[in-house]
């Protein structure tokens, strides 16, 4: 193995690892914090030394090994400074005793410390990028360089978010804290929103030159695979992985081969991935059994769903996306569902009927410059055949637009609603 | 990336009730870290069937048939960051195999996805 192979490789063991160890290390100290880091010196011991000395054969149950030491290590200091040294040989001892078999590592059911994991990471009192960015590195395994590449930002500032946000859940005693009973379902929103976030940073990049970002929904889902497997009974987790899935099934007909973004009524649908669907459909479906069809994610989901079960465009049930639009408006009042309800009411009755609703969010303060007004703006003058104005609006959308691929896109409607027909 | 993961083995028999148990735990484990989409065991291929075409012939070809060297016994299905992952996590459960069934001899294959 070269040296960049056996990097990876310790990477991949880590990646897979890392949740086990950190929950492993964290009831050791009681702190999650700490024990990230004790358990990122097992990382770097590893890095030093496996490619040296090869891979163990048991490379997993070698970073267990190496983070519980660190871990050993730091509780004697600790004591060291707190007792007298007679006391400490016992310890050590009972210390020993009580250090997990390694082999049977796999009998830790670790579910309640990594819900733990979770809560610690996306707490609410941390700003919300500082909570991604802690999912990321603390649940997902990934290194500051990886999150900083994922959201296009230098590593010292992901690096910075990380550091400050430990310090504010040491300095507010919130290390090693579990909620229970019904603060479970308020603070899940926390960690709902988090992973919605980096989800949606990786569906529709924000900024930069590429329009997806499929890592980050990767891991967006699989987080949330976590939190529907180790809370099976908040409805909500099941509705945000049914939006995730219904929309992430779609990643591959987003886009053209040159990376252009396609928009849903024009993509290929054979490419949607049906696999991704049913499991969609399925998380959609415990939502409702638990009750939860009203919830925020699961409305959004059923709306996906409506696009997910058309075979053709023309099959969208666009009434029924207008409906669940206004049941999410008055539970989620928000100028952009607004929005996206104008769009459904466009296809459903017609493009006057929608441009009264976008006529109205103008003159919200809130969608100053969000360049999706301006762009179904211009959708519906378009239908409409006033072309000037429609064109006025796709140029002004495209300059407000962040992201280089759908600037051009808005460019491209401008243009092709200058070209054919002279506007009145 | 999503992969799967196809065991294949001469050794046509149930598993120990020691590995049985360990790729169960493993199995949970990996779902509760949301890597593992799907799994299952399959039964003999003497109870299974074959529909085949040869020399631009359809035909369906019932059991029993000599079992051959290396028969499919079950699969799994992962999503995963890359092929590092992918390998990193069938070692770990073909060294299961190796620990807890003494004597048994097997590939695992893994496969990316197409789309």
């Amino acid at each position: 193995m070269t040296a960049d192979e056996t990097h990876r490789a310790v990477l991949a063991v880590w990646r897979i690892e890392q949740p086990r160890l950190i929950t492993s290390v964290a009831r050791m100290v009681r702190d999650v914090p700490l024990a990230e880091d004790l358990t990122q010196e097992a990382l770097l011991a590893a890095l030093e030394q496996w490619p040296l000395a090869g891979v163990p054969e048991k490379p997993g149950a070698w970073l267990m090994a190496t983070a519980r030491r660190r871990a050993l290590d730091h509780l004697r200091r600790r004591r060291m400074l707190e007792r007298k040294n007679e006391m400490i040989t016992r310890d050590m001892e009972a210390e020993q005793q009580a250090m997990p078999d390694l082999d049977s590592a796999l009998d830790d059911d670790i579910g309640d410390e990594l819900l733990r994991l979770i809560f610690t990471a996306c707490h609410p009192r941390l700003p919300r990028e500082a909570r991604a960015a802690l999912a990321l590195r603390m649940i997902c395994g990934l290194t500051t360089e990886e999150i900083a590449r994922a959201f296009l930002l230098p590593n010292g500032t992901i690096a910075q978010r990380i550091v400050r946000a430990k310090r504010t859940l040491s300095e507010s005693g919130l290390t090693y804290e579990t909620p229970h009973g019904e603060e479970v379902s308020a603070r899940l929103s926390s960690v709902l929103e988090v992973v919605y976030l980096i989800f949606n940073e990786g569906y529709t990049a924000a900024s930069g030159e590429e329009w997806q970002r499929p890592q980050l929904c990767n891991e967006a889902l699989r987080l949330g695979r976590v939190l529907t497997s180790i809370a099976p009974h908040e409805s909500e987790a099941y509705g945000l992985m049914a939006l995730m899935e219904l929309n992430a099934s779609r990643m591959s007909a987003r886009t053209d081969a040159t990376g252009e973004p396609i928009l849903i009524l024009d993509q290929n649908r054979a490419l949607w991935d049906q696999f991704q669907i049913r499991r969609g459909m399925q998380a959609l479906a415990r939502a409702h059994e638990l009750g939860g069809a009203g919830g925020v994610y699961a409305l959004q989901a059923a709306i996906v769903a409506c696009h997910a079960q058309a075979r053709t465009a023309k099959e969208t049930d666009w009434s029924r996306i207008s409906a669940l639009y206004t049941e999410l408006a008055t539970i989620a009042p928000s100028p952009v569902v607004e929005l996206n309800r104008a769009v459904a009411v466009s296809m459903a009755e017609g493009p006057e009927a929608a441009l009264a609703i976008v006529d109205r969010l103008m003159r919200d303060p809130r969608l100053k410059n969000y360049h999706l007004l301006l762009s179904v703006r211009g959708d519906l003058l378009d239908k409409l055949g006033r072309y000037g104005e429609a064109r006025a609006e796709f140029e002004a959308a495209a300059s407000l637009a962040g992201n280089r691929r759908e600037r051009d896109l808005l460019r491209r409607r401008a243009a092709k609603a200058a070209e054919p027909r002279i506007s009145s | 990336m999503r992969f799967m993961f196809i065991v294949k083995s001469a050794h046509h028999g149930a598993p120990t009730p020691e590995l049985l148990e360990a790729m169960n735990k493993l199995a949970d484990r990996e779902i509760k870290a949301g890597r593992l989409l799907d799994m299952g065991g399959l039964t003999p291929l003497v109870a299974g069937a074959q529909v085949r075409i040869t020399n631009g012939k359809l035909g369906v070809v019932d059991g029993p048939f000599v079992e051959a060297k290396e028969v499919i016994g079950g699969y799994a299905i992962f999503e995963l960051p890359g092929k590092e992952e992918a390998v990193a996590s069938a070692t770990e459960f073909m060294q299961l195999h190796k620990d807890l069934s003494p004597g048994w001899e097997g590939v695992c294959e893994l496969r990316a996805f197409a789309t």
